[in-house]
């Protein structure tokens, strides 16, 4: 099970509170949990990353560990921590004047 | 007795505010989306329950959401804006060529007489159309075709800001874009021709008279003669009686003639509302007070509107999806300020009220008359 923090704007269109938790399948990789993400949470498509491209959207990046993943490839897989649910992957929107 | 619906959509949410008849008492509901930019709310003519809005953020995209009970419940429906085909290039601010790239919906334009039918209008410019209540959009790829690669953006982006449907011809549309100009079709969509003839923009555009890139801030019409339309340009106030085929200036007597929204009364074909702004550089009104114009000759003599409103010290915007009438006897006409001030007046103008004062800055007021 993977734990996922979501900023609150996207809380609030998921109608979720709190982290929400995932089951990946296949290697857990950033694509797979957003994959799983958007497959749980329709209304998130498009909000984290375009709906063609699938590309991260500029103002949105991805944490783990104390660590910026955000411009990782989306196929590395992610560190133990965040796959045995010690960790959260966390979605931010980037500071940015908000 | 009739009620009235006001839609309004803020930097921060959405607000609706709704009185009886006799606009009052005022009841506020909101922020419905709180912290989302709502750029538009609109409800759709032919069933006024259903209400569609324009949400949307910087960090996280483009939604649209929609609600069937008068903006108690809302459902996310589709926020998928491809354009066809290789979007190719417009203008951009320098002169140089820019790829087209999708922001968001500016504008929400439901149908008169299909409640599952929405126009939308996006910045990068170009117009969508949904026919299944905005689950699904397809662009109408005509417009851009209309000399697409000179359109430029304005000061708050390149969009397409405004949609008239001609209420006598299903056929006909027009759209205003800034920085492109007035645009008509007359089959539905499938071709576009700029509607600009009379335009100049000596300090916008090398070629004053160009055929596209006029900025364009509002166009209007009163629905029993969609031929006349009046437009708000970055300067001039201007009026065509022939459909958009050719422009006159009206401005006329007015403190300044930029301004963004323009308005048409309700029962009045000839009597048409302003907000002089002082000039591009300096969005705020002339000499800190906020007047409203109105016209009842069609433009070129213009009356100041000033009981109610602040007379001093006044130094907000009005945009030009902020400005909207009932359909009420009187007409009540509403506009909202980047101050967050909402005002009404429920008599034509003469008298103004403050309906709500702090809101986030205003971006768009809707109305709906209701029985």
């Amino acid at each position: 099970m993977i734990r996922v923090v979501l900023p609150y704007h996207l809380r609030t269109l998921a109608r979720v509170e709190g982290e929400v938790e995932l089951t990946i399948e296949g290697p857990p990789t950033v694509r797979t949990v957003l994959e799983a993400l958007e497959s749980q949470y329709p209304s998130l498509r498009g909000t984290i990353r375009d709906h063609g491209t699938l590309k991260r959207r500029p103002f949105i990046r991805f944490f783990a560990c104390k660590e910026d993943l955000s411009h990782e490839s989306p196929d590395t897989p992610l560190p133990d921590a965040i796959v045995n649910g010690a960790e959260p992957f966390m979605i931010i929107g980037a500071i940015a004047g908000g | 007795m009739s009620r009235i619906r006001v839609l309004v959509g803020t930097r921060k949410g959405a607000f609706i505010l709704t009185a009886d008849g006799q606009r009052e008492q005022w009841e506020v509901t909101g922020p419905l989306f709180a912290g989302w930019e709502m750029y538009h709310l609109k409800g759709s003519p032919s069933a006024p329950e259903r209400i569609y809005a324009s949400q949307t953020s910087g960090w996280f995209g483009q939604q649209v959401q929609r609600s069937d009970d008068g903006g108690k419940t809302w459902e996310q429906v589709g926020n998928q804006f491809h354009y066809e085909g290789t979007p190719g290039t417009h203008q951009w601010y320098d002169g140089t060529q820019h790829p087209w790239e999708f922001k968001r919906i500016w504008h929400l334009e439901p149908s008169l007489t299909e409640p599952d039918t929405v126009y939308a209008g996006a910045e990068d410019a170009a117009l969508f159309k949904s026919g299944d209540g905005g689950k699904s959009w397809q662009e109408i790829p005509g417009l851009r075709s209309a000399k697409g690669n000179l359109w430029q953006p304005g000061a708050g982006g390149m969009a397409v800001h405004t949609i008239l449907l001609d209420p006598a011809n299903a056929n006909r549309i027009f759209v205003a874009i800034s920085a492109a100009g007035v645009f008509r079709t007359d089959d539905a969509g499938q071709t576009w021709k700029p509607a600009n003839r009379g335009l100049k923009s000596p300090y916008e555009l090398p070629d004053p008279d160009a055929e596209v890139g006029h900025c364009v801030h509002r166009i209007a019409m009163h629905r029993s003669r969609p031929e006349v339309l009046f437009m708000q340009k970055h300067w001039d106030v201007m009026r065509s009686d022939n459909a958009g085929d050719s422009w006159t200036e009206v401005s006329d007597n007015l403190p300044s003639d930029f301004g963004f929204p323009i308005d048409v009364h309700a029962h009045e074909p000839e009597t048409i509302y302003v907000v002089p702004i002082k000039s591009d550089s300096e969005h705020f009104p002339p000499d800190g007070k906020l007047r409203v114009y109105r016209s009842r000759t069609g433009g070129n003599e213009w009356e100041a509107l000033t009981k109610g409103l602040p007379q001093e010290n006044c130094y907000v915007n009005v945009l030009r999806d902020a400005m909207a009438v009932d359909s009420l006897d009187p007409c009540g006409i509403y506009f909202g300020t980047t101050g967050g001030q909402v005002y009404a007046s429920a008599d034509s103008g003469d008298t103004w009220k403050t309906i709500v004062r702090d809101l986030p800055a205003v971006l768009s007021v809707e109305v709906q008359t209701l029985p």
